[in-house]
């Protein structure tokens, strides 16, 4: 009896099923586009197409100016068609939700500082996956704001503008959510990855090398992580401001050269955690300003000019566990008042013992040098720097510090480099 | 010359001072690379017998080595041999030999250990400032005819070059804080040879830091390949400039 009725309402389900299936648009239809194609252009594809709906773009060349997508269709690339926005038009507009891009070559769009054109612009959406595209000398790239739930993933981003101005980013987020960027590749923008007011999303795997300005840019944006990213050679490194509650673990960061140029920029940040991070033949590997509550751990600090520059405006950041190798500075800092705590550091300018063999030096180390404080008043003086007279003062001064703030202090240095 | 500058050489090799001297900046270099964890440390090591050691035993060497040959010169110049001749073989045997020791004693641990652009830029800058201090050698010699005056001028001048001259600069740092001189230091530094050299080589050792500020001056002064030669012709300028001034007066000189 039981058995029987089970049957029977599987039945009913599937009747259900079928008659809302027909009633809707279940099994989507795919439109072609192409020389040869039921269709010549992409608009007019997009435009014949209900929800759920694929068109396929088959290899050709498309000037077709501005493509609005505002229903949630796959637009799909086959062979890589280009699409040229002639240096005059937003190539791919897309308002509408769950809509998905892939695998197209999407070049030269417009250049209109009033409406920031991008190759791609995301409007008011959500679920929108941009996957697998090519996308050359635009300016911007991909642009996203009010949207959320969207998927940035494995997409070539170049421009190759030459000036600032002329150029926009990469990666522009507004005021969205929830988004993921991965895999991407971004060169010789203004920004690799910019972002404003963007919540709760992940940064993973990107390669961000040299854009004009930063590598990443973000602002007002908080609870993001960001993991696994690579910034290099960007013409100001990477610059991140006025948010809470970012994470960045296992990010390279690699020379980024010049006075005004950060391994990363920490200004006004709060609640953070690094680690696993590597900070390689940068001018400054962290500048930190006007941060608090930040835990940075178990990071690399290599080659460096200055490891680490620590305003004093900073307080109740923890810099424990890092290895600071080969840098020209260690750390260096503006002023006397020092909030912030070092501990277990491994420093190979130290230059205690350790005699009890526990594997954490036996003397505190000062990581400030006094001539890092005379340079970070006199910056010429840098040309000074290994002279006879130089090192005579620094070695004066790490015997009896008197000039450098005592707080700042390693009082358990490790002896050995930690495994990174 | 070739006759006087072999007699030169077999007498500085009789003197055995030369030979300890590579013994010594080898054993000091080997080392410094193997005893230090990493070999940018050991480079710091090798640094400061460049920029201090080097040019003491040049000028040191060299001066009481001149006042000693005084009376092989008289021998000399009572031949018909030109008198210039003679204290060019002198000074380019002197200078060959110290140039030896430093490229054997610290230019072959350089080539081992350090990365080949820093290395050679190391053994390029010591060998010239080897030489220079010879060529400041010479001069000393011949401005006085008293020997502990003589050697009084040679450590003087390395004392000035090496310990005081970066003092006097940092001093002016202070006082002239407030004005744009970097221009200015880029100048200062070219009156130093050992301060050329070690911005040379600090331009290789921190190059991250040297990006800085007024990095980007210096390394765009220094750094690239004009900079390169200019620097280069300026050590050169350390040699040629003293050497003729100590040949004029001792083509004239009264023995």
């Amino acid at each position: 009896m039981n058995i029987k009725e089970g049957h029977r309402y599987r039945i009913l389900w599937w009747v259900l099923v079928c008659i809302t299936a027909s009633g809707s648009n279940i099994w989507a239809a795919a439109s072609w586009v192409g020389n040869d194609k039921p269709y010549r252009s992409i608009q007019a594809a997009v435009h014949a197409s209900l929800r759920g709906d694929t068109v396929y773009i088959t290899k050709g060349f498309y000037k077709e100016g501005n493509i609005i997508i505002d229903k949630p269709i796959a637009v799909i690339g086959i062979g890589k068609p280009v699409l040229d926005g002639e240096l005059k038009h937003e190539i791919l507009s897309v308002k509408a939700d769950s809509v998905y891009i892939k695998g197209l070559q999407l070049q030269n769009c417009g250049r209109a500082v009033m409406n920031d054109q991008a190759a791609v612009k995301v409007y008011d959406s959500k679920n929108v996956v941009v996957e697998g595209n090519t996308l050359l000398d635009n300016f911007f790239g991909i642009y996203l704001q009010y949207s959320k739930h969207c998927i940035i993933k494995n997409n070539f981003v170049k421009a190759t503008q030459e000036k600032e101005y002329q150029s926009g980013n990469g990666i522009h987020c507004w005021k969205s959510d929830s988004l993921q960027i991965i895999g991407n590749r971004i060169l010789g923008h203004r920004d690799g990855i910019y972002f404003e007011f963007v919540t709760e999303s992940v940064i993973w795997r990107n390669i961000a090398k040299n854009n004009l300005r930063y590598g990443l840019h973000f602002m007002f944006s908080h609870k993001n992580a960001y993991f696994t990213n690579y910034f290099k050679n960007n013409g100001a490194g990477v610059a991140v401001m006025f948010t809470k509650k970012v994470v960045m673990m296992n990010n390279t960061f690699e020379e980024n050269w010049g006075d005004a140029a950060y391994g990363v920029l920490f200004k006004e940040l709060s609640d953070c955690y690094l680690s696993g991070n590597k900070f390689y033949r940068n001018t400054t590997g962290i500048f930190f300003d006007g941060s608090s509550r930040i835990t940075a751990e178990r990071n690399l600090f290599a080659a460096n000019g200055w490891g680490m520059r620590l305003q004093a405006s900073c307080m109740d950041i923890v810099i424990a566990q890092n290895n600071f190798t080969g840098n020209t500075f260690d750390v260096a800092t503006n002023g006397t008042l020092t909030l912030n705590k070092f501990y277990e550091n491994y420093w190979d300018k130290y230059e205690g013992y350790d005699i009890d063999k526990d594997k954490v030096g036996d003397v505190p180390y000062h990581p400030l040098s006094l001539f890092s404080m005379i340079v970070e008043k006199n910056p010429p003086a840098m040309l000074l720097y290994r002279s006879f007279m130089v090192t005579l003062l620094d070695k004066s001064e790490k015997v009896l510090p008197s000039l450098t703030s005592d707080e700042f202090v390693d009082k358990k240095p490790s002896m050995i480099p930690y495994t990174l | 010359m070739i006759r006087i500058l072999k007699y030169v050489a077999i007498d500085i090799l009789k003197n055995k001072i030369v030979i300890a001297y590579t013994i010594m900046l080898a054993l000091f270099s080997w080392s410094a690379f193997s005893l230090e964890d990493n070999s940018s440390k050991g480079l710091l090591t090798v640094l400061n017998i460049v920029l201090l050691t080097v040019p003491l035993v040049s000028v040191l060497f060299s001066t009481i080595y001149v006042y000693n040959s005084n009376e092989f010169i008289e021998l000399l110049v009572s031949h018909p041999v030109k008198r210039s001749m003679i204290w060019k073989a002198l000074f380019i045997g002197l200078s060959l030999s110290l140039v030896t020791a430093y490229v054997i004693g610290v230019g072959i641990p350089l080539l081992i250990f350090a990365d080949w652009a820093t290395g050679l830029i190391m053994i390029l800058s010591g060998a010239l400032l080897s030489v220079i201090f010879v060529a400041i050698a010479f001069l000393s010699c011949i401005v006085t005819r008293d020997k502990a005056k003589g050697i009084g001028v040679s450590i003087m001048l390395w004392l000035y070059f090496a310990l005081l001259f970066d003092g006097l600069v940092l001093f002016l740092f202070f006082q002239f804080a407030d004005y744009p001189i970097e221009k200015v230091v880029v100048f200062l530094s070219a009156l130093s040879p050992i301060d050329l050299c070690r911005i040379l080589i600090l331009l290789r050792l921190d190059v991250s830091a040297m990006m800085g500020y007024t990095g980007a001056i210096f390394k765009n002064f220094f750094g690239n390949n004009i900079g390169l030669v200019f620097s280069f012709s300026l050590l050169a300028l350390w040699i040629i400039v003293p050497f003729f001034f100590s040949l004029r007066k001792f083509k004239k000189k009264d023995l």
